[in-house]
């Protein structure tokens, strides 16, 4: 189980989170919504601890997220990036392996290699896409790619950085539905955010409402529409009319 | 202009400056503490030799070859002045190995790897490469940094030394060929003049320059600000920074080396 407890976090005036808090239980999909700007994405590196909150407490299965041995803790983690950030240097394959050829998971390159096509084909790539280099897939392919990386080691916990942004209406359905059955499939606990109200009703068993750097609502993806809050209501109509202003 | 506002604002440069210079120094000696820590990356060091090292030489070896041959050209032409000549093969070789060889390698290796470093560490931070790295239990400074430093540590004092006896060969062409010159006598006086400490001073400077210049690079490319503007401003910064401190670390090392 994540486990947000009054978390602040501010980059000079602009004060961004302002005492959020929230829980993950164990083998469930949360996805938060929110607008651009609202530190969705401050709030998941938080957790990772590649941003340090100002104030606040952070748990995972109980434990501090900030004391411990900080490989073992991030080795259980899982991450899709918004832009898939992977390694421009390194061919597909190494990408998706990257933890299997270096460190303390390390594996003979064989083996790394055959893991990361098992992958990629999870992910509906062919092995051809293996020894490519980023640069050469097209920005749907990325994100697959990113997301068999997220998976390569199998971790207990997935993250995904606005999973379908800048992807065409299909792709996205395509990434949706992959990323719903792969966590099912691994039992994982996964956190997403985005702003793809499409992505929410694919990937989430519970949502959460961040704005105003609080969670405003949360609960499960069923009672979402009927909610009756208001700043949920505004997202998932889309309106410029409500609580949350149109000009941020 | 108010001078007070002058003064505040002469003061607040100069604490930046000093801030810059403490934040280089701590994560220079961070980098450094690294080299001797597991785990390693043998495969980024190897990449990392053949770009700074092995590919460097084509540039260095022209620098060298005509920094060589004007100097040659140089001596001669002022020597004729008062009868002086025939101090071309000496002048040459000391010019070469004291001081132009490791400055003018330094600020070439500064303009083509402090400039791929930093721009390549810099896209990767605005493409959260570097988070990726992070989440992938992967410290960046040990992937990318130590490679880096350990990489330019070792190669550039090589590339000076070749720079060195490539700039004495491009002098020896010019004065054997167009100055007429004995060749034998020319490679002879060479020899006889340089003294070892006129070497290791030479490779001892090309360390540092590779030092310095690794260093500014990827402290630029991990501080670098957010998209295009933010690497083409580390790029930047990271190239001027390391042409001055090489030139600096130069002096510096010149009067530990030679002061009488």
């Amino acid at each position: 189980m994540i486990r947000m407890e009054n978390v602040h976090k501010a980059f000079g005036d602009n004060q961004v989170l302002q005492g959020m808090s929230l829980e993950i239980p164990k083998g469930t999909s949360m996805v938060i919504i929110g607008g651009s700007g609202t530190g969705k994405s401050v709030a998941l590196k938080c957790i990772l601890g590649l941003i340090k909150p100002d104030s606040g407490m952070i748990y995972v299965d109980g434990k501090d997220a900030t004391k411990g041995d900080r490989d073992a803790f991030l080795a259980r983690f899982g991450m899709l990036f918004q832009g898939a950030a992977l390694f421009d240097s390194l061919p597909v394959w190494q990408n998706v392996s990257f933890r299997l050829l270096r460190g303390p998971l390390k594996r003979p390159a064989e083996y790394a290699r055959e893991i990361a096509i098992e992958k990629l084909r999870r992910v509906g790539l062919k092995s051809d896409v293996a020894d490519r280099f980023p640069s050469e897939l097209s920005g749907g392919m990325q994100k697959r790619v990113g997301l068999a990386r997220a998976i390569a080691a199998e971790p207990e916990i997935i993250f995904f950085d606005e999973p379908t942004t800048g992807l065409d209406p299909i792709m996205s359905g395509v990434i949706n539905d992959l990323i719903r059955e792969i966590v099912t499939e691994m039992g994982a606990t996964a956190m997403t955010i985005t702003h793809d109200m499409s992505s929410v009703r694919a990937i989430a068993d519970n949502v959460a409402m961040l704005h105003g750097g609080v969670i405003q609502w949360t609960g499960p993806v069923g009672q979402m529409d009927a909610s009756g809050d208001p700043y949920v209501e505004q997202f998932i109509s889309g309106s410029a009319e409500g609580p949350i202003e149109a000009v941020r | 202009m108010n001078p007070l506002a002058a003064l505040g604002g002469l003061g607040r440069a100069v604490l930046s400056l000093l801030a810059t210079f403490g934040k280089v120094g701590i994560f220079a000696a961070d980098a450094i503490s690294h080299i001797f820590r597991p785990p390693f990356y043998p495969r980024e060091f190897f990449v990392a030799l053949m770009n700074v090292g092995w590919l460097s030489l084509p540039v260095v070896g022209l620098t060298a070859i005509f920094t060589g041959g004007a100097l040659a050209l140089q001596i001669y032409a002022g020597g004729a002045r008062f009868n002086a000549e025939a101090v071309v093969p000496q002048i040459v070789a000391i010019g070469m190995v004291r001081e132009l060889g490791p400055v003018l390698v330094g600020l070439m290796i500064a303009a083509r790897v402090t400039s791929s470093i930093a721009a390549e560490i810099a896209t990767m931070k605005v493409t959260e490469q570097i988070d990726a790295l992070v989440t992938l239990s992967t410290h960046p400074m040990k992937y990318l940094t130590v490679p880096r430093v350990l990489a330019a540590l070792i190669t550039v004092p090589m590339l000076v030394g070749i720079g060195d006896i490539i700039g004495i060969a491009g002098g020896y062409v010019v004065a054997t060929e167009n100055l007429g010159f004995n060749a034998a006598t020319y490679l002879q006086n060479t020899v006889n003049f340089l003294e070892t400490k006129d070497i290791v001073s030479s490779l001892v400077k090309g360390a540092a320059f590779g030092l310095i210049a690794a260093i500014m690079g990827c402290y630029y490319g991990m501080n670098s600000g957010r998209g295009a503007q933010g690497v083409g401003r580390a790029t930047k910064s990271s190239v001027e920074s390391a042409a001055i401190m090489i030139l600096a670390a130069n002096f510096i090392l010149t009067g530990v080396f030679f002061s009488v």
